[in-house]
């Protein structure tokens, strides 16, 4: 049963892949992102790059405040708990929300163990910087893995490195020889059963995305470009000039990302970008946390 | 034998993947000039019915593929494949392509938490498997379409003419059946 439902749940970001997953605060928003094209919101009080600026301790958001974005949208409504709040999913869980991210964007709940997903029936997407993060994941019960990044910044170089370190990874363990993937997995701090998935599939055993500093039509086609199955966008979009038009700028360029001259034409004339900061001008490193 | 799969969002690829494996010929069709190409028949994928319904229009595909559909071109369309087909969906204002004479229910079975997958005939071929996922029922078939498959009660794949619409995803499983069957729609057209 456990089994089926991981499967449901794996199935569930397959249908999600070419699409732009979209950070919102407000039903009016969701709206906003629905209509431009999202495949799925992401339901939170504060976008990233506020929580950067607000400091102190970040936590899930309200329930009524999610549930006010599910009644307000058709499409899947993700949303967040901190890493290793098993409380704060199962209320999540409890709301019926499509997936749950456990993520560090919020603050950590605890310093050294994750959430035991497999005791869940509800999916969750957990960020990963390199191949042995995703499949530590993966093997506590992610259904869905994405690159850190670091939110909030509207830089993407985080999210480019991550998505880089994870495909070269990949790319090495399906050159090895069996009888090297026992010290591969050893290396990794991953079960052998997925170091072996990896070898013979050359991918994870689960989608994965892009998330962490996309701020532009051409961040998300690059993410694309470097093998990501699809893109999150937090504080992207509702930090820009004109929301709309960027949201849905970003979800073309997901679609058509090897074409330069749609995308060329998708990234004219849309008002100011996020302002953003560069990463390392910043004081708090969130891709830290949780390893 | 050339398939054209919608590749606009969604799984696409694993459309791709179950043809290949059964000998077809496949191309991804993204923008409107992938239209002008010859194929013999279209795939229209899981994924969101919203964003590939905005992304046909947007894209100017929308009217194509439509005509293309209606002058009988071999359509199989599964979950939001199905949405984009039916002529009606019951809890939605957005119809999309309208080709296909049935009502649609979207998110039928609620949220995640609803998806489920069960076993069940598909025509007079057998049993398969079926992965649902936020998946549609058709409430409604009008005359001319042949209902293939039912859970629970509720009518989960159906072909009319040209046209197959499934509400689960064979493509997520291992079971060829259901290609298969589409194949056989476009060597041997009703």
């Amino acid at each position: 049963m456990i089994n089926e439902r991981f499967e449901l749940n794996k199935n569930l970001a397959q249908m999600l892949k070419g699409g732009v997953i979209m950070d919102v605060t407000t039903p009016e928003q969701a709206k906003i992102a629905e209509a431009a094209g999202a495949c799925a919101v992401m339901a939170l009080e504060r976008i990233p790059a506020d929580i950067r600026a607000a400091g102190g301790v970040s936590r899930m958001s309200d329930p009524k405040m999610i549930k006010g974005i599910q009644d307000a949208v058709s499409i899947p409504v993700m949303a967040k708990c901190r890493i290793g709040h098993i409380a704060e999913a199962r209320i999540l869980e409890a709301i019926e929300i499509d997936y749950i991210d456990e993520s560090e964007v919020l603050s950590p709940a605890d310093d050294k163990y994750h959430i035991d997903k497999t005791a869940f029936k509800v999916p969750f997407v957990c960020g990963a910087r390199d191949l042995g993060e995703a499949l530590r994941r993966i093997n506590e019960g992610a259904a869905m893995i994405r690159t850190k990044g670091e939110p909030g910044t509207g830089d993407v170089v985080q999210a480019v490195r991550h998505m880089r370190i994870m495909q070269t990874e990949i790319r090495r363990l399906g050159s090895l020889s069996p009888d090297e993937l026992f010290d591969a997995a050893k290396d990794l701090g991953v079960p052998y059963e997925l170091a072996l998935y990896v070898h013979e599939n050359k991918k994870l055993p689960v989608v994965n995305f892009a998330a962490g500093g996309v701020a532009t039509p051409a961040d998300a086609a690059l993410m694309m470009m470097l093998g990501a199955e699809g893109v999150f966008v937090g504080s992207g979009i509702f930090k820009s000039g004109n929301p709309e038009k960027r949201a849905s700028a970003i979800v073309k360029a997901v679609t058509n990302f090897e074409d330069a001259a749609v995308l060329a034409e998708l990234s004219e004339d849309l008002g100011e970008a996020m302002v953003g900061i560069n990463a390392q001008e910043i004081e708090l490193i969130m891709e830290e946390r949780g390893k | 034998m050339k398939i054209g799969i919608l590749a606009l969002q969604g799984a696409f690829a694993e459309h791709e993947k179950m043809l290949g494996s059964l000998g077809a010929e496949t191309f991804e069709i993204r923008q409107k000039h992938d239209l002008s190409r010859r194929f013999d028949g279209l795939i229209i994928p899981g994924g969101e019915s919203t964003v590939q319904g905005k992304l046909l229009a947007e894209l100017g595909m929308l009217d194509d593929v439509k005509a293309a559909i209606e002058s009988g071109l071999p359509t199989f369309g599964t979950c939001a494949g199905l949405l984009l087909m039916a002529k009606k969906i019951e809890n939605d204002s957005r119809a999309y392509l309208k080709t296909m004479d049935i009502t649609a229910v979207r998110n039928a079975y609620g949220r995640q938490l609803g998806s489920f997958s069960a076993v069940a005939a598909f025509g007079s071929l057998g049993d398969i498997p079926m992965t649902f996922i936020r998946a549609p029922y058709i409430s409604e078939a009008g005359e001319g379409v042949e209902i293939l498959s039912e859970v629970g009660g509720r009518i989960v794949a159906a072909r009319q003419k040209n046209m197959l619409a499934a509400a689960f995803h064979p493509e997520l499983t291992d079971n060829t059946t259901v290609h298969r069957y589409f194949i056989d729609m476009i060597k041997n057209p009703r």
